[in-house]
């Protein structure tokens, strides 16, 4: 026993290659995520660079003013805020309730399956399309006519299948087990799901929805056709200036026109617009994720 | 006189799809008796307890047919799941802790049942923590999180909450896998004592258990009962089925 023993810990050459992969692998994905972040923060520091000059608490709370080349936005904030949260009420609780039942309660049969499968289907179809439907449907068939009614069930049907369907993957997330356990005990479905499986799957709930709203916030083909319009002045400071019935103005819209079809309007404002489009969807995800934190920390397990 | 069964299992047939799981399984329990139900992997036994407290009724592959009657009533006919249910107390082979406190997980059962009263549920809680040989080492920390314990108390606990609901048939399903020896043979105590007021059927692979334990067992192989007899005879150099020396005596494979 005269050898000496070799080192149980040096490197072999498959370890070196090994290691080698790991770190290559390693570069390789903070390069995609800072190629993924660059962007975005030259975007925003660009928009907001712009947008300085025109931003003020004047510029939210006045209406737009001479064809829409000077005063605020206040109209199309408020009625983005009505069409977002209108279609949140409406697609949220149904969508939630029916992914519910198809994840919790519905049995395995064809029925379930045609669902499941238009689920997926509705939630890839393009926004335009759904604009088209809601023409049909709500503006004309029910007769609501164009209006933030009209407006936000097209949002809603466009954004419910999408709610269903991270309603439902959140559902999924919760171990059967925990199901297992409390049926042994001898409480019934609903017992279940109100005191175990919510519960422990809400804020999955929750991020599916909130990331709806930014979308139902961002999209203008099915609202252009189905309830807003280019300009319209509300009294200004009034939260409840719009009814159902009204017309309105939206920021997606309202961004779009006048970058595109409205001639000498001052270079700040779409800018600005931008930004304050950006910023409502942001403040939503912020609060999301503040919620979302919040309802984690409870979590158990 | 033989007084009635408790339990009566007729022709219970069970498929997964068109693969058969239980094929035609009878046999009946007494009152307060101690069964123990062995066999090799796969060969139903869980399966077996899964359809005497309905919950085979969620899988959605799962075909029943046969009957099984709980005091003379045909379980797979009553329309109160949830009543035969609170008459069974389950227990898996790998422990469930509800995402709940201790305490909660425990006082769990009784509340879905619709008690309320604080000092019922807290001397309910106690009991069955004390039942399962867990009060002396939670005792102290009941409200926090059940999921936090170890493995062997997790056990326990689950032990503690199939309890929880008065239950006049004990289900347990190799209960003992996860714990030591010392703790088991302290629940196996236990188990000897509630049988004066349950009948207990008891999975389980392990021969001294089931000797220590049960009155008689069951065989299951392949999803058939070979051979249900006294313990002794089971166990014995001369069951009656060849299938059965074979099992308990290791020669399979
Ligand atoms: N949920 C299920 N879906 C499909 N097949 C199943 C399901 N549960 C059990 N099986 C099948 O049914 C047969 C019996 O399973 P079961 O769990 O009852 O056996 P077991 O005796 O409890 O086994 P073990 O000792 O490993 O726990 C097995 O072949 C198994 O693959
Ligand atoms: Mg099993």
């Amino acid at each position: 026993m005269n050898a000496p023993t070799p080192n149980i810990f040096a490197a072999t050459p498959l370890a070196r290659k090994k290691q080698r992969r790991e770190q290559l692998a390693r570069a390789v994905f903070f390069t995609m995520a800072l190629l993924l972040v660059v962007p975005l923060v030259l975007i925003v520091t660009y928009l907001v660079v712009q947008a300085w000059p025109v931003l003020s608490w004047e510029f939210l709370t006045t209406n737009p003013k001479r064809g829409m080349r000077a005063g605020g936005i206040w109209s199309a904030l408020l009625g983005t805020f009505y069409l977002v949260g209108f279609s949140l009420l409406v697609a949220a609780p149904i969508g939630i309730l029916a992914a519910v039942y198809l994840n919790e309660y519905a049995k395995d049969n064809w029925f379930t399956r045609i669902v499941n499968l238009a689920v997926i289907n509705l939630a890839a179809v393009p926004s335009i399309v759904h604009a088209l439907f809601g023409l049909g449907a709500f503006v004309i068939f029910f007769g609501l006519g164009k209006s933030i009614l009209a407006a936000s069930l097209t949002l809603a049907i466009m954004t419910m299948p999408v709610i269903i369907a991270s309603t439902k993957e959140a559902l999924a997330a919760v171990p059967q087990s925990f199901r297992e356990a409390c049926w042994n005990v001898g409480a019934t479905r609903w017992q279940t799901i109100r005191h175990v499986v919510l519960p422990n799957s809400i804020s999955g709930i929750l991020t599916g929805v909130i990331l709806q709203v930014s979308r139902a916030a961002g999209e203008t083909a099915p609202i252009m056709f189905t309830g807003a319009v280019f300009f319209k002045a509300i009294e200004e400071g009034n939260l409840f200036a719009y009814g159902l019935r009204d017309q309105c103005m939206a920021l997606s819209m309202h961004l779009f026109t006048i970058s595109t079809q409205v001639p000498d309007v001052p270079h700040g404002l779409p800018f600005a617009t931008a930004v304050v489009l950006l910023g409502t969807v942001l403040f939503i995800n912020a609060l999301a994720i503040i919620l979302r934190v919040w309802l984690r920390s409870r979590k158990k397990w | 006189m033989i007084p009635a069964p408790h339990i009566e299992i007729e022709g219970l047939t069970v498929h997964y799809g068109a693969k058969p799981a239980l094929r035609g399984v009878s046999f009946t329990v007494q009152r307060n008796e101690i069964l123990a139900i062995i066999g090799p992997a796969q060969s139903g036994k869980t399966t077996l307890l899964r359809c005497l407290n309905r919950t085979l009724d969620h899988e959605r592959h799962a075909r029943v047919t046969g009957v099984i009657k709980v005091d003379n009533e045909d379980i797979r006919r009553t329309n109160n799941v949830y009543d035969l249910r609170r008459r069974i107390g389950m227990v898996a082979p790998l422990p469930v802790g509800l995402p709940l406190t201790i305490y909660d997980n425990v006082a769990f059962a009784p509340r879905m049942a619709g008690i309320t009263d604080r000092a019922e549920l807290e001397q309910r809680v106690e009991r069955c923590l004390r039942q399962a040989a867990l009060w002396d080492e939670v005792k102290d920390r009941l409200h926090t999180l059940g999921t936090k314990l170890s493995g062997g108390q997790q056990q326990r606990l689950t032990i503690a909450r199939a309890l929880s609901h008065d239950p006049e048939i004990l289900c347990l399903d190799e209960f003992s896998i996860a714990i030591d020896p010392v703790t088991t043979m302290r629940i196996e105590d236990v188990l000897k004592e509630l049988r004066a007021r349950m009948t207990i059927l008891l999975v389980t692979n392990l021969v001294q258990q089931a000797r220590r334990l049960a009155d008689r067992t069951a065989f299951l192989f392949n999803g058939e009962l070979v051979e249900l007899d006294a313990t002794e005879k089971i166990f014995s150099e001369t069951p009656r089925d060849r299938r059965t020396y074979d099992y308990t005596h290791g020669v399979f494979g």
